[in-house]
């Protein structure tokens, strides 16, 4: 939603950059040779865990956009509850009204990891993000970075996280 | 009262000898960053974001807990010195549970923006995501240990300005915990006034006024730097 409040900028944006991959396309396979991938949310479940290694291996620069991404934030307060089976009883058994089950379908619904983790725990990461969400303004600072070719470099009130 | 000269990030500086590195330094117009340090409380060095380097001595300083001595030569910017207080910082955010985004100081917060200050876009340990209590037994205040960075601020105010001693230090290490009285739930300790000099020293969201939310909650310290003055100046100052 941040993302899009880059508004018309967004335009000229989409002139520049060839977007190859995101939860809104109709791709289901990670491509090859990516330059650049934003990447929101922790790492909190098996599919989560597969994805993020494969896009390590396939993208130079990983960007952790976001305050779930940098740091767990909010995702992560499950943490304390303990492993996934206690925070799956805590949910589906103990907060539940009526028809008490864990939800289960192998296959389909990826299992929980036991803590969710930053990204940057479980693979390199080139640049952070912080924020919560990242403003529109510091997304587009980080961008025009990435696309002048420098290092993305942010400072002072650009990191600020929450 | 003799005085003494010695040099802050090779600019001469004149101070009192029995005043500190950091109060000397301030008087010159040189910021080093400070967690524990609180005007008017005494200083016990306990967060290390103030460490200096001293010329002719390996060790690095707190600035807040060393008096200037005549010739000394001070960095407080060095690369070593970033180096060091971001990883004291990074050390702070990895141990308990600072999750700004729903933190009532969010956007008024001395951790938090001594993140930004000194470049913290990350923390490079792992988490700890050990989740501890929040104590909300008193009828004005709350108090949550996720937030809370052992500075002592509120265990100092309390005995020194206001008289109290409700608070103090049980624990070590991960383990070391503020307490109040002898451990009891805050609305039961007996010796509380009541009187939120705490909650105004307090540098992060750990304690708190009851019914603020997300990012709601700025500290007035002026009641306390009146107290202060007056006491140290003899100055009524309102
Ligand atoms: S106390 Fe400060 S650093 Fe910690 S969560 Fe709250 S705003 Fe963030
Ligand atoms: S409660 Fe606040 S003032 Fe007291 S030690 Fe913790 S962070 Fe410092
Ligand atoms: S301000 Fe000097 S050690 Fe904390």
């Amino acid at each position: 939603m941040s993302f899009l409040d880059l508004d018309e900028w967004l335009f000229d944006l989409a002139a520049k950059i060839e977007l190859v991959y995101s939860p809104i396309m109709d791709i289901k396979v990670y491509p090859e040779n990516v330059d650049v991938v934003l990447i929101e949310g922790a790492v909190a479940n098996e599919d989560h865990l597969q994805l993020i290694h494969l896009i390590r291996k396939k993208t130079k620069v990983l960007v952790s956009f976001g305050d779930c991404a940098v740091t767990g934030n909010v995702t992560a307060l499950r943490n304390f509850l303990g492993p996934a089976e206690h925070v799956l009883r805590r949910a589906y058994l103990e907060g539940a009204d009526i028809q008490a089950q864990i939800p289960s379908m192998p296959g389909v619904v990826p299992a929980l990891l036991d803590t969710v983790r930053p990204v940057h725990e479980i693979v390199p990461v080139e640049v952070f993000l912080p924020g919560c969400p990242p403003p529109a303004d510091r997304i587009r600072a980080l961008l025009e970075q990435v696309l002048a070719g420098e290092a993305p470099h942010l400072m002072g009130s650009q990191i600020k996280f929450g | 009262m003799a005085a003494k000269t010695l040099t802050i990030d090779g600019k001469m500086v004149g101070a009192h000898e029995d005043q500190t590195i950091l109060e000397a330094a301030r008087d010159a117009g040189i910021k080093i960053p400070t967690l524990c340090h609180l005007e008017g409380l005494s200083d016990l060095g306990a967060c290390r974001l103030c460490l200096v380097e001293v010329k002719g001595s390996n060790r690095l300083q707190p600035a807040c807990a060393i008096k200037v001595a005549e010739g000394m030569e001070v960095q407080t910017h060095s690369e070593r010195l970033q180096k060091y207080r971001r990883m004291i910082l990074e050390l702070l955010f990895a141990e308990r549970n600072h999750v700004c985004a729903v933190c009532v100081s969010n956007g008024h917060c001395e951790l938090q923006n001594l993140a930004i200050e000194l470049g913290m876009d990350h923390v490079r340990f792992d988490y700890r995501f050990s989740g501890f209590d929040v104590d909300i037994t008193h009828n004005r205040y709350g108090l949550d240990h996720n937030r809370c960075i052992l500075c002592t601020r509120c265990v100092r105010v309390c005995n020194e300005v206001e008289g109290a001693h409700t608070w103090d230090v049980a624990g070590r290490g991960a383990d070391a915990r503020v307490i109040t009285d002898l451990k009891q739930p805050w609305g039961e300790a007996d010796s509380c006034t009541a009187c939120g000099k705490c909650v105004m020293a307090c540098p992060t969201g750990a304690l708190f006024y009851k019914g603020s939310t997300v990012a709601e909650m700025e500290r007035d310290r002026t009641r306390l730097e009146f107290i202060v003055t007056a006491r140290e100046k003899k100055q009524w100052i309102v």
